[in-house]
Parts: C-alpha cells; structure tokens; sequence
C-alpha cells in the first residue's frame, strides 16, 4: 500500500513536470478559460444600450411623439430610422439594419382611451438573446412615462422564441470549459507516452494500471479547479454572475465532475493509437454533449430519447448542479439525483480505463 | 559464474501474422554472465528480449527467468528486471534527476535510499555536472549513459540491452562496456543484443540469430575455433576482381570484402588451399598476398547463416 501511494505520486509529480514544462498545455490551463469567459461575456452583457431602432409612426399625435421620446431617453434603443409602413420596417430588421422595430398603430389615441389593447409593437431581432432581454424589459417602460396602467407594449419575437437568461451562461460556460480541457489533458496523456516510447519502459517496472492511472489525473484535477476558479470569478467580477449556495459544495461539484472526465479521457486514452486519434475521439465525444446537455438548447424542449442519451453524459448533470448551487442556491442533497450519477460516470471510466491498460505489447 | 541459470528457454516462439520472428528458439543463459544476441536487423533479437521480459507473449514455448514463469508471473519478474530499450525511452522533458527520482520511486525506492542510488548513479555515469539538464537537449552517448543508469538505479539482478550502443561513438562505446563488465563483476547477468562484431567478441556467451532461428550459440572463442571453414585472407589492390575471379572455384564457399582485405571461406576439406587458390588470384593481381587466417566472429556469422554448400 505504501509502495503502492509512492508510485502514484511519482506518476503525479512526473505528470505536474511535464505540464509545467509544455508550453501549449500551460496556456490552455488559463487561456481557455480567460478567453471563453470573455467571448462569451460580452454576449451576455446585461448593459446594453444604443441598440439602433426604427419607428413606424402611424398615428403622428403629440402623445405618440411624447412616447417615442422617452424611448430614447433611456438611451438603450437609437432611433435611427423612419419608415412609412410595417413592410418596410420588417424588412430592415431581417436585413439587420435595426434590431429593434417600433410600430405605433394609427388607432394609438383610441388604445390610449379605451385601455383595452397594447398601444404599441415592438419588434424585435429575436436571434440575438442580448436584444430580446432588454427588449423585454424595455417593453414594461411606457406605462410608467405615460402614467397609465394601460398593457404598454405588445412584444413580438421574431426570429427566437424561447427566453434565455444570460446568467444562465457562465455556469455552463464553466461545464463546457472543463469538459473540453479535461477529456483533452488525459486523452493523450497514455497514447503520449506510447508514441514518444515512453511505455515499453514504463511497462517493465512494477507499476500497476490502477496507480497509473490515479497518478495520471490527479494534477489535472488542480487544473480543473484553477481553471473553475477563474469562470467564476470572472463571470462575478466582469458579468456579476452570482454564486448563491455554498462556495464548498461548488468545488465538491466541480471535483465530481472533472475525476469523471479526466477518466473519460483516460478510457479514450487506451481505445487510440496515436495522439490525433484521441483528438478526433475527444470531440466525438464532445460535440453530442455540446449539443444534448442542455447548454445549447433547452433540455426540456429535445425529444425524449435525445433526453435519454443525454443522461449518459457528464456534463448534463454537472450543468444541473452547478446551475442548481449558483443560481437557485440549491445544496447538494437537493441536487443527489445529478451527484451520484457523476460518481458513477468516475468509477466507471476508472475501471474501464485500469482494465483497457495492458502491460503488455501485442 | 555461479553456476545458476538465469534464463531458459526452450522451443520459444512468436509469430506477427504469417510472418515468425521467433522460431523454436533453445536457450540457457548462466548467471552472472554477459550473454550476447548477435544478428541482423530482423532477426527476432527484440521479439526474444520482449519475451523474456514479459512484454510479449509466446505463440509458442515456454520461458523461465530468473525462476519466474513468463509471462505468467512477470510482474513478480519485473522488480528484479532492467530493460534498456532499443530506442531512448526515458522523458525528454524531464531533466536527468527529475527521470532518475521518477523511476526510483515507481520501484519502490525511498527516502535517503533513494537519494544515495541516485547521487551513486550519476556519479557512475558521470552525470553529476549534468543532473539539473533536460533529457532530451543531450547527446547519444549521454543519453546512453542515462540511460543505464536508469535501468539499473534498483540494483537489478538481470539486465536487458537491446542494441544499446547504436547510437553512440566508439569512445562512448568502451566506456559502455566497462560499466558492464563492472556490473558483471558485482554478480549481474547481462543481455545485450549487438549487430556490432566487435561487441559480439567482448561477450562471454553468445548466441547468433538469423531470421528468428539460433544458428549458432557458445563461446566466442570456441565458436571462431569450429567455424568449420578453412580461412584465407588475400591481400591485394583490386579486391573486387579479386573476389569475382576465386567466387564460384571447387571448395569455396563465400567470399566477403574488407576494404583491400578478402576473406574466403573454403571447404575444410579442400587439401593445400593457398596453392590452389593463389594462380587464380595472380591472374587478376600478381602482386595480390595471401594467407590463411584464423576466423573472427564475421565468419562465424557468415558460417552460421549461410552454411556450407550441401550441408
């Protein structure tokens, strides 16, 4: 046993040295994450203003005008076209001159009597998430700058019905990250070692499949904390993402999820030959739980049997969970149904892994 | 010499497909000795060492190394193993302490015990200056030194090297070979596998391989004494024609070029064969000399591999 712990933390040291000595790995420790939170959080930048508008103005009243003027007061929309009819309005919104449509009807000063109808339409460039929020918060204003409790405006999506929450994102961004980095890290971490003829010395010595392996993934789970940490704290600091329930069972989850993808990886490890082949299985891997675990699309909206397979995918249940303690401030027990099969997923992959590994040649 | 066997293998086989690069292969090898595999390339000299060690398993035959069933007890086998492999299998990003600490532990070495093979080690192989050094920015005969140091930083009781002088200049190559017989002398059994004549000869046993089969196997001297071929060196300016002149007359059987040296190898029975051989020779060249030789281990190797006519 004790030999047994040594060997695993030779593994472990040789492992950390060599990400400490590759260049490309150590950027894709921080840059992935940096660069991705990034990208993805100007997207889902709550403060958006200026989005260019156009009107359509077919009751031409002062109380229409009165309307439209404090629509660019709040400075989120730019009036920055008149259009004669609803036609022509449309159509700059699909060529994407305007992603914001304003069409006040020429009935507006009836509406406004008889209280019954939404004065004005707003249409919106619906394929852009950031638009259609503040959109949406835009249609609740002119009540309170008319002072009436009339419904305001009447909200058309155009183009992307369903509403998503941009703080939806940066959690999941934090699933995408370390699935991708950590599959990546072990997938070659094996077929490596094969390749630069590393393995028909590391197959005479006395170390087992089991030590191996557990030496292989413990310094890529620091990685997959640093790299968490950094999501976080740039979707708090940059995006004001929130972390409403417990910071340690944020990290409990985190570890859960990533020993069940780094020994994915290792499983991917043992099936190629050489290190493309584990590139290639690697986003084989990846692309379906890209697509199918809910970060792309609703989970609830896929058909069931896509909802089937994707309970087989780590990532699923990770979003669920980091979702569940970010967000709702749910605690683990609570999300117990998305836990276990991750410990599951772990021990799995490990034995599937420790099994495939052959200290032998042919 | 102890006495002891440290490897015996009888009727060891491996086949890749249609292709056998191990065939029947009979093999006792004594401890405390240097045993050498002699052979070309393909010959089945890194099949047989991957056998032994238990990387690779039998089509047919068994192996028993040092008192260990391979490959059925080999992970037993392999704390008292070092393999040096044909090609440089340790981390080239890893410096040379940083390789030596990583095996070190995988064979269970720790602590102070572990600092003391290592600091012993280096000094060994005079690495000491060049222990913070990364792998993979030094020479072949460096790396070669690492190498051994490597692979006997457990103080094994049987050492593998397959081909480990390819690499390396002749200086580094004799520097090689004392740390071996070093090693010998301290009760290791050593073996090499060479397509190198010279290294053949500093072997205390040898066997020779061709095409997967043992051809040959004893001691150097005793395998150049029963050559079974009478030798004649023939000195001249023009040896190609030379050699196009004697190939092919009564009782010669081979003839292989060594710069402006022939070495013919005749029909032992074949009586006086420098009279006969030598108007031949001075149609081509009269100023060519000839003399019989004793045979070195080229033409036990030719011998072993191309046999004598009709035999």
């Amino acid at each position: 046993m004790r030999n047994s712990l040594g060997r695993v933390r030779a593994v472990a040291a040789k492992e950390f040295r060599h990400l400490q000595r590759d260049r490309l790995s150590r950027a894709m420790i921080l840059g992935i994450p940096l660069v991705m939170t990034l990208l993805f959080g100007y997207a889902i930048n709550h403060d958006v203003r200026h989005l260019s508008a156009g009107v359509v103005d077919e009751a031409q009243t002062s109380q229409s005008r009165q309307l439209l003027a404090s629509l660019q007061a709040t400075r989120v929309v730019d009036i920055v076209e008149r259009f004669d009819n609803v036609g022509a309005l449309t159509e700059a919104l699909s060529r994407g001159a305007i992603s914001v449509g304003v069409f006040v009807p020429a009935d507006f000063e009836r509406r406004f009597v008889r209280r019954d109808q939404p004065l004005v339409q707003l249409l919106i460039d619906g394929s852009d998430p950031v638009v259609q929020s503040v959109a949406r918060s835009l249609a609740q204003m002119p009540n309170a700058a008319l002072g009436t409790s009339a419904p305001g405006f009447e909200l058309r999506v155009l183009y992307n019905p369903e509403r998503r929450s941009p703080v939806f994102i940066v959690p999941g961004i934090c699933g995408v990250i370390l699935n991708l980095t950590m599959v990546l890290f072990t997938a070659v971490a094996i077929v490596r070692e094969r390749e630069r003829g590393n393995m028909e010395l590391l197959i005479t010595t006395p170390i087992r499949g089991l030590e191996l392996m557990i030496g292989k993934i413990v310094p890529y789970m620091l990685v997959g904390y640093v790299q968490a940490t950094i999501i976080i704290v740039l979707g708090a600091w940059l995006f004001d993402v929130p972390i409403r329930g417990s910071i340690g069972e944020f990290y409990v989850g985190i570890g859960l999820f990533v020993i069940s993808t780094l020994t994915l990886g290792l499983v991917i490890s043992t099936l190629a030959t050489n290190q493309f082949q584990a590139f290639q299985l690697t986003f084989m891997s990846f692309l379906p739980q890209l697509l199918l675990s809910g970060f792309m699309f609703p989970f609830e909206g896929m058909p069931l049997p896509a909802q089937w397979l994707a309970e087989l995918f780590p990532l699923t249940h990770f979003l669920r969970i980091v979702r569940g303690i970010v967000l709702r401030g749910a605690d683990l027990s609570l999300l117990w149904q998305d836990v276990w099969p991750l410990g599951v997923f772990f021990v799995v992959f490990l034995m599937l892994a420790t099994l495939r590994f052959r200290k032998r040649l042919d | 010499m102890t006495g002891r066997i440290a490897i015996e293998a009888r009727g060891l086989s491996r086949s890749f497909g249609a292709l056998k690069a191990v065939d029947q292969l009979d093999l006792t090898v004594p401890e405390g000795c240097i045993y050498g595999f002699l052979g070309p390339n393909g010959s089945g000299k890194s099949t047989t060492i991957r056998m032994l060690c238990g990387l690779l398993t039998p089509s047919a035959g068994t192996a028993r190394v040092l008192g260990c069933e391979v490959p059925a007890e080999a992970e037993t086998l392999k704390r008292k193993l070092g393999y040096m492999t044909q090609r440089f299998s340790l981390y080239e990003d890893l410096t040379v302490s940083e390789n030596l600490y990583f095996l070190g532990a995988v064979y269970s070495l720790q602590g102070e015990a572990l600092d003391a093979h290592i600091e012993r080690q280096l000094e060994r192989f005079e690495l000491t200056d060049r222990a913070a050094q990364v792998a993979g920015t030094m020479s072949g005969g460096q790396r070669q030194r690492l190498a051994l140091a490597a692979a006997t930083l457990h103080d094994p009781e049987l050492l593998f090297l397959d081909e480990p002088t390819s690499a390396v200049d002749p200086e580094s190559r004799r520097e090689f070979w004392d740390h071996l017989f070093e090693m010998v002398d301290h009760g290791t059994t050593i073996l090499v596998s060479t397509h190198f004549m010279d290294e053949a000869e500093r072997c205390h046993r040898l066997a020779i391989l061709d095409q997967g089969r043992l051809v040959a196997d004893g001691v150097p001297d005793d395998l150049m004494r029963d050559v079974g071929a009478t030798v004649i060196e023939i000195l001249s300016e023009h040896s190609r024609a030379v050699r196009d002149a004697i190939i092919g007359s009564t009782g010669v059987w081979h003839v292989a070029q060594l710069g402006n040296k022939l070495h013919a190898l005749l029909d032992p029975e074949l009586a006086d064969p420098e009279t006969r051989l030598l108007p031949i020779v001075h149609v081509v060249d009269g100023t060519a000399r000839i003399h019989r030789v004793s045979a070195n281990l080229e033409d036990v190797f030719v011998m072993a591999t191309t046999g004598a006519p009709g035999a």
